[in-house]
């Protein structure tokens, strides 16, 4: 891991609402972290926390008549917030690009997955259509496609799930971006598939210095893949951790609950999966003080009244709870 | 796909002996008997009866089917009762004359429609959005006589611009054209707007963005060939039934068409020009509609003909 003092990307205060009949949701509120060079960022969460929607932000994907997006995104000397939409378009699929979550419904029906390779490679790269075919197809190869000519000339309903999930990496990477947010890229396909793809996805990390955001609620994705993890929950960061200090001394009761819930091998076939009572809370009613303490199993009565303030523990480690005190000492 | 094809021309045959079979018995259901319709008013009994024989309808109905099916085999329509022309050569005459009706309008509709309609989609609830909403209500809502002779007060007698009917030159196309495809344009633009609706919110638009893709290739490389699907199937249905003839646009502008043939011929109980024409339409329908089929495969990679 190769990490500078500069952050590559840095999101501070982030906050994105949006406009429904029923009023406004704040889906991402106050969101801040650093993506520095060449690292594995987990950002973790169930559905629903905010996680998509965050990314979603940063490339300005969302749909700007019916939201609005608060705060600050630095990349590169630049507030991407503040961009013209032209100059923005041309940061997109070029320095940053996206990995989505569904295979099966993310790429074009109708373009074969050659020409949906090949298309940025025209606009950002410049390439004619004869050379951006074949770097197409030499991505394909890079994803570790079998027979890459034949398959570029294919439509995607003739590739399996697994394959789709490479051409949309293979999509993600054609242009050399500097960081890529893979919105649970694994999510979607099969186990034995899940692991192709995060070895693809470590292979190919290896020897670059692009930057991942991986989205996931799969500790165990993050666990073999980011060095440093953030923990959201109804919209706000609730934990950071290096991914080994996270598994081992998880402070916010949320990221504990999180980590119980992964099923156990060995575990005796009769007792109960852990999970965490109750669901992710209605955005549009949301809890007074801290978000999480209807769920809590911890909660006292100041989590009722008033939201934890954000306790920094040290460099790339901090958590947002009443439990936790500055004993720890700050930074 | 040559094995779909002939599949699908074969499959015409049973259409049609269909349609000959319910037009023939549901013609002679009708009241007015077409021989004295032929005779004229004043004449006697005695006239009727010896023109009733002389057409074959003084013979069994099932009689009568029997020898139009032999006749159809041979491709002979039979004569007109009216105009005492091969029934065929009349068609002939008519039907270059609604293609060519049928064609502009759809063209028209089509160039019009589709841009209509995607704009409203690609901005919904915009100004732009409710303006082709309210415009396409006034053309589905707007009964075609009135269009069409509002048009004509227009554009013929006050400003003189364009004839008010007739048939020669591309002048004489204009109104009627325009007349038969406000409706088309309309019903166009309201599915391509609900089917760009539709797509614009897939997941692979949203991929497309994340490309960087600009907005144009977006809506229209990735956007449109999707939604194209249902659109060509509207397009197909509405084109079939222009050639069917349009009876009211054609008798406004005095345009000599299928339409006009049909009613004259009904009006005369024309029996043979009637099957005939009808025949003819329904031939067509079913033609377009599989070229409708055909077109499917060449937009959509996944739809494949066997």
């Amino acid at each position: 891991m190769k990490v500078t003092s500069d952050p590559l990307l840095s999101i501070k205060g982030l906050k994105t609402s949006f406009h429904t009949h029923d009023g406004t949701i704040t889906a991402v509120d106050g969101v801040d972290f650093d993506v520095f060079a060449g690292e594995t960022l987990g950002l973790v969460g169930e559905s629903g926390c905010g996680k998509s929607v965050t990314a979603l932000s940063v490339l300005r994907l969302l749909n700007p008549s019916m939201t609005t997006i608060q705060g600050r995104v630095d990349f590169n000397g630049k507030n991407l917030l503040d961009l013209d939409p032209e100059e923005m378009r041309m940061i997109r699929g070029s320095t940053i690009s996206m990995i989505f979550q569904e295979p099966m419904t993310s790429l074009n029906p109708i373009l074969t997955v050659g020409e949906q390779i090949a298309e940025s490679l025209r606009l950002h790269e410049k390439l004619d259509n004869k050379k951006a075919w074949e770097k197409a197809i030499h991505m394909l190869e890079i994803v570790q496609i079998p027979s890459p000519e034949i398959r570029a000339g294919q439509y995607p309903h003739k590739l399996s799930g697994g394959m789709r999930q490479r051409v949309m990496i293979a999509m993600a990477l054609s242009c050399n971006p500097c960081l890529i947010f893979a919105d649970e890229p694994t999510t979607a396909l099969d186990v034995t598939i899940q692991a192709q793809i995060i070895r693809l996805l470590e292979h190919l990390k290896k020897g670059s210095n692009t930057s991942i955001v991986l989205i996931t609620h799969d500790l165990g994705v993050v666990a073999q893949m980011a060095s440093r993890v953030v923990v959201m929950y109804a919209g706000r960061v609730v934990e950071e951790a290096p991914v080994v200090e996270l598994f081992h001394d998880a402070r916010h009761p949320y990221t504990r609950g999180l980590l119980k819930s992964i099923p156990v091998i060995t575990q005796d076939k009769k007792t109960r999966l852990n999970e965490i009572p109750g669901i992710v809370p209605n955005l549009l009613y949301m809890p007074k003080g801290c978000s999480f303490h209807p769920r809590c199993s911890e909660a006292m009565d100041i989590c009722k009244k008033e939201s934890p303030p954000m306790i920094h523990l040290k460099k790339n480690r901090r958590v947002s709870c009443w439990l936790t005190s500055d004993d720890y000492g700050e930074n | 796909m040559l094995n779909f094809l002939l599949k699908r021309l074969l499959a015409i045959i049973p259409v049609l002996l269909g349609i000959t079979l319910l037009l023939f018995f549901m013609l002679r259901m009708l009241p007015g008997d077409p021989a004295q319709v032929l005779a004229g008013q004043m004449a006697s009994p005695a006239d009727v009866e010896i023109i009733r024989v002389q057409m074959g309808l003084d013979k069994p109905v099932y009689i009568q089917y029997a020898s139009f099916l032999n006749r159809l085999v041979h491709l002979d329509l039979g004569v007109s009762a009216r105009t005492q022309n091969p029934v065929i050569e009349e068609i002939w005459a008519k039907l270059p004359n609604t293609v060519l009706l049928a064609l502009c309008a759809i063209t028209l509709a089509c160039a019009f429609g589709i841009p209509a309609g995607v704009i409203a989609a690609v901005r919904p609830y915009s100004w732009v959005d409710y303006l082709v909403t309210i415009a396409s209500l006034f053309g589905i809502s707007m009964p075609v006589f009135w269009l069409g002779i509002m048009l004509m007060i227009v554009f013929s007698i006050t400003l003189q611009w364009l004839p008010a009917g007739g048939i020669g030159t591309w002048k004489h196309l204009v109104l009627p054209s325009v007349t038969l495809a406000a409706f088309v344009v309309a019903f166009i633009a309201r599915m391509t707007r609900s089917c760009m609706l539709e797509v614009l919110s897939q997941d692979y638009v949203t991929t497309a963005r994340s490309k960087g893709l600009k907005e144009k290739a977006i809506i229209i490389k990735h956007a449109l060939k999707n939604a194209l699907i249902p659109i060509i199937t509207v397009v197909g249905l509405q084109f079939g039934l222009l050639l069917g003839g349009a009876v009211l646009t054609e008798t406004v502008f005095a345009w000599p068409g299928l339409g006009r043939l049909i009613v004259d011929s009904i009006l005369a109980r024309d029996y043979a020009m009637i099957q005939g024409s009808i025949l003819i339409f329904g031939l067509l329908y079913t033609l377009v509609n599989l070229v409708v089929d055909l077109t499917y495969a060449f937009v959509d990679p996944r739809i494949r003909y066997e």
